[in-house]
């Protein structure tokens, strides 16, 4: 176990008092200590929202991208330096909404990174608009006669899309959560941990003690994490009880593990440019 | 005279096997010592439609495919219909005389006809249809003199890998057209310096600036399938193990530049590449790049817009678009190839200012250039390569790493993740020295704008870098031909054809785009005595980022928005027009 300090920043997170949030970057900074993985190598890339502004409240490399592309530059860094440690971090409106298309495809591509969404089921920067996960019928600024279409179901997605770990944590169970983030970095492969990390100022619905009513762990009711199906009839849990814990994980061959371009491992340590030799015969091609 | 050049077309449908057999005269000609140029026309379908491709062919330097054909090879009877009419006396037509049917009365006088009997000459190969282009590819080898030994050794190496039977097939009925030519016909008058010893590469626009990726250190390429830019990713998706390249089809363009920002990020050269539709999605990015100083590479290769346009068509319609692409100001290079062997060094040099620099460096291409094919003889693999400036590791004595540093060309020390002390968060947010948000909870007047200058200072230097462009050809010529990317070639050989004809003209080709030589174009232009802007768009596009950078006005302009590139004669007739006004 490293020192918790190594991973803190002075600047100081602008969440509003209360926010699930602080649960989440005390939770990353817990896990990465629990690892002893130096800061270093720890890259964590973001999108646009109040959760992304994660990063900058942490000591790691950071990237704080634009909205909803979080997932194509995690990867694209990931791809050409394997040896780093990438968190992604990010709400439910930039992952599950505008960079949904970005989250599927890396999940059945299994590009070994961790994916934290705190999901709050609102768009919080914005002033409070139904997110994709807003419940159906929920009023918001966008939706004052009540939300119409169904929420998005992030675990069930993850499950039938391919991820190779599937976890949900809550903020109000800060042990529990770090742990989940935890078990997700040590994962090989792409792992989802959803968090349900309350909007104490836009979503006085989805409370901490809405969800504290709710709530109950996996690991304490004898869930297999190794059966898909059972995971997916878990996932459809909601309104009366909410399960949070690991849904399911199985081992696939990382994309980094099978893409040719990685044969001679992480190509940034690659001599640049080619030799004379080479080509000439890649010349000879057009010959 | 002897004829020393030649223009071939051949005409068919999609699926016809026109692109190959176009390719493997090419070779054969290139193996022959002679240069090539080749353009292939065709539609947005996989089979049918309307396609031919022109190769022309000399023992000097070609800078297009040529106007009028000497030779047809109609692959059907559509094709025979809709260009025997058109060509000119002293030309010829090879066909299959067991299907087409051409009489006199549809074609010029004095237009040879070749037919050819294809069933017979099949017959002992099995008669694969597609046999017939290569027993027409035999037969015009030998009426242009040309040496059986090459059309042999290009088979074995485009069948190579396949089964001995093919490659016998092949070299079987090339042979029956060579053979069935040599008794029937006679050999035209055409005597360029054939060198069997000499190959030059047959490259397009698209092949070099994969090569020219590669020799620069490319290590990382993201696309979504987009034509014209597509067969970039085929080259680094078929060399990507041999070269070291991690290449990755992505579910979008958005992603696709995402992905390559992420990749620079983390130390790699890397590039991406579309055309207008993908680059279009990629805008929000672009400035992602640019405010987070990450080297990117984006090759867009234009085609027909607006939407999806002529999406097998040429075009130089996106300048405006690759220039404002983005919110806010910001730093950016374009840079504008102008041929193919062009392509290969711009690559590699856009890797440099990319990485010197820190922002997006686009190389703007367009159909014609990526796809067409021309002979190249000076390629060399041994570029320079400058990372710029990335700091030492354990280099930082500051108390917080500042990754955005003050300085006075505006160019920061970079350090990449996994490097011990210099941690920073890169941030799409405004941010101060160190990366820190400076608009959330107070916005920084004072940092904004200092930032904001450091980043555009970027722009000054790389201005004072950047070579401007030289007028091509005599000073006081009668007509200055203006120009950007592709046309190059066409106002190259342009400018040789007027001097034939008593017309005196020089060129101005520019290839940076952004940040735009203004001083030096002013001075070149202001002192021309008739000016002729030349490009691929509807509204002249560089023209007006002329008139907006220079204040000079470009009168006479020739533009060209029906899909197909420039034809010599084209831009000759204009310029006889300008020069005279």
């Amino acid at each position: 176990m490293m020192d918790l300090s190594v991973y803190k920043v002075e600047t100081r997170a602008t969440w509003c008092p209360g926010c699930g949030d602080f649960a989440v970057l005390r939770g990353i900074q817990t896990a990465l200590a629990a690892l002893e993985i130096n800061p270093k190598d720890v890259l964590v890339v973001s999108g646009i929202g109040c959760s992304s502004n994660l990063p900058g409240f942490l000591k790691s490399y950071g990237f704080h991208g634009i909205h909803g592309r979080a997932i194509p530059v995690a990867t694209g860094a990931k791809l050409v330096n394997p040896d780093l440690n990438v968190i992604v971090a990010g709400g439910d409106g930039d992952g599950y909404g505008i960079g949904l298309n970005h989250w599927v495809h890396a999940m059945r591509r299994n590009f070994d990174i961790t994916y934290i969404v705190m999901n709050n089921q609102i768009y919080g920067l914005t002033t409070g608009q139904a997110s994709p996960t807003t419940e159906k019928g929920q009023r918001s600024k966008s939706t004052p006669a009540g939300v119409i279409e169904l929420p998005i179901n992030p675990i069930s997605m993850a499950l039938v899309t391919g991820s190779t770990f599937v976890a949900r944590a809550f903020s109000g169970d800060a042990d529990h959560l770090a742990k989940m983030v935890e078990l997700g970095i040590k994962h090989k492969g792409f792992s989802l941990v959803d968090i349900l990390s309350p909007c104490v100022t836009y979503n006085k619905h989805n409370t901490y003690q809405w969800f504290r009513e709710r709530i109950y762990r996996l690991e304490d009711n004898g869930h297999n994490t190794k059966n898909l199906d059972d995971a997916i009839k878990k996932s459809y849990e909601w309104d009366a009880k909410i399960p949070i814990g690991v849904f399911y994980e199985t081992e696939r061959p990382t994309y980094e593990d099978e893409e040719p371009g990685l044969k001679r491992g992480p190509v940034i340590s690659q001599p640049l440019g080619i030799s004379e030799e080479l080509g000439k015969e890649l010349l000879k091609e057009f010959e | 005279m002897p004829k020393t050049e030649v223009v071939v077309r051949i005409a068919g449908a999609a699926g016809d096997g026109i692109a190959s057999t176009g390719e493997s005269f090419a070779r054969v000609a290139s193996r022959s010592g002679l240069h090539v140029f080749a353009y292939n026309s065709y539609q947005s379908v996989i089979r049918g439609g309307f396609v031919w491709l022109q190769v022309r062919a000399g023992d000097k330097k070609i800078y297009s495919q040529g106007d009028e054909p000497d030779f047809l090879i109609a692959l059907n009877q559509d094709e025979a219909n809709r260009h025997g009419p058109a060509m000119p006396s002293g030309s010829g037509i090879f066909y299959n005389g067991d299907k087409i049917k051409i009489d006199n009365s549809m074609i010029k006088k004095g237009v040879e006809l070749y037919p050819l009997p294809i069933k017979d000459l099949t017959a002992k190969y099995g008669q694969n249809p597609v046999m017939q282009n290569t027993v027409a590819l035999g037969a015009l080898t030998k009426i242009l003199k040309m040496n059986f030994d090459m059309v042999v050794s290009v088979i074995k190496d485009t069948f190579g890998d396949k089964n001995k039977a093919i490659v016998d097939a092949n070299i079987g009925v090339a042979q029956a057209g060579y053979d069935y030519a040599s008794s029937h016909w006679e050999s035209i008058d055409f005597s360029p310096k054939y060198d069997y010893n000499s190959r030059r590469a047959v490259l397009t626009g698209n092949q070099a600036i994969s090569l020219g990726a590669a020799a620069g250190g490319c290590k990382f390429y993201s696309a979504y399938p987009m034509t014209p830019a597509t067969s970039i990713l085929h080259w680094m998706a078929a060399h990507s193990e041999k070269c070291g390249i991690v290449v990755k089809q992505m579910e979008d363009e958005i992603s696709v530049l995402n992905m390559t920002i992420g990749a620079g990020f983390a130390g790699a050269r890397a590039m991406c590449g579309t055309s207008g539709g993908g680059f279009a999605l990629m805008t929000e990015a672009v400035g992602l790049a640019a405010i987070t100083e990450t080297p990117v590479v984006i090759v867009t290769s234009q085609r027909g817009g607006p939407s999806t346009g002529l999406p097998t068509k040429t075009e130089q319609g996106d300048l405006f678009q690759v220039l404002g692409a983005s919110q806010g100001d910001y730093p950016k290079i374009v840079i504008a190839p102008s041929t193919v062997e062009d392509c290969f060094y711009a690559t590699a040099e856009a890797f440099n200012l990319a990485e010197k620099y820190q922002l997006p460096v686009i190389l703007m291409s367009d159909l014609y250039l990526s796809e067409h094919m021309e002979t190249v003889s000076n390629i060399n693999f041994n570029v320079p390569i400058d990372r710029g400036l990335v700091a030492p590791p354990n280099g930082n004595n500051w108390q917080q790493f500042k990754r955005y540093a003050f300085t006075e060309s505006g160019v920061s020390p970079r350090s990449l993740p996994g490097m011990e002390g210099m941690i920073h968060v890169a941030a799409s947010d405004e941010h101060d020295e160190t990366g820190a948000l400076i608009s959330d909870a107070v916005t920084n007047e004072e940092t904004r704008v200092r930032i904001m200058d450091k980043r555009m200072r970027k722009m000054q230097y790389a201005l004072k870098e950047l070579p401007p462009p030289k007028l091509l050809g005599p000073q006081n010529a009668d007509v200055t031909l203006v120009g950007w990317g592709s046309t190059y070639n066409v106002l190259r050989e342009t400018a040789d054809v007027l001097a034939k004809n008593g017309v005196t003209a020089n060129h101005l080709q520019i290839r940076y785009i952004w940040p735009f030589h203004d001083e030096a174009v002013e001075k070149i232009l202001s002192n021309a005595k008739r000016i002729l802007d030349v490009e691929g768009n509807y509204s002249g596009q560089l023209a007006k980022l002329i008139r907006m950078e220079t204040g000079i006005k470009i009168e006479h302009k020739l533009l060209k928005y029906d899909g197909e590139p420039f034809y010599p004669n084209q831009v000759v007739k204009k310029a006889m027009e300008v020069a005279k006004a």
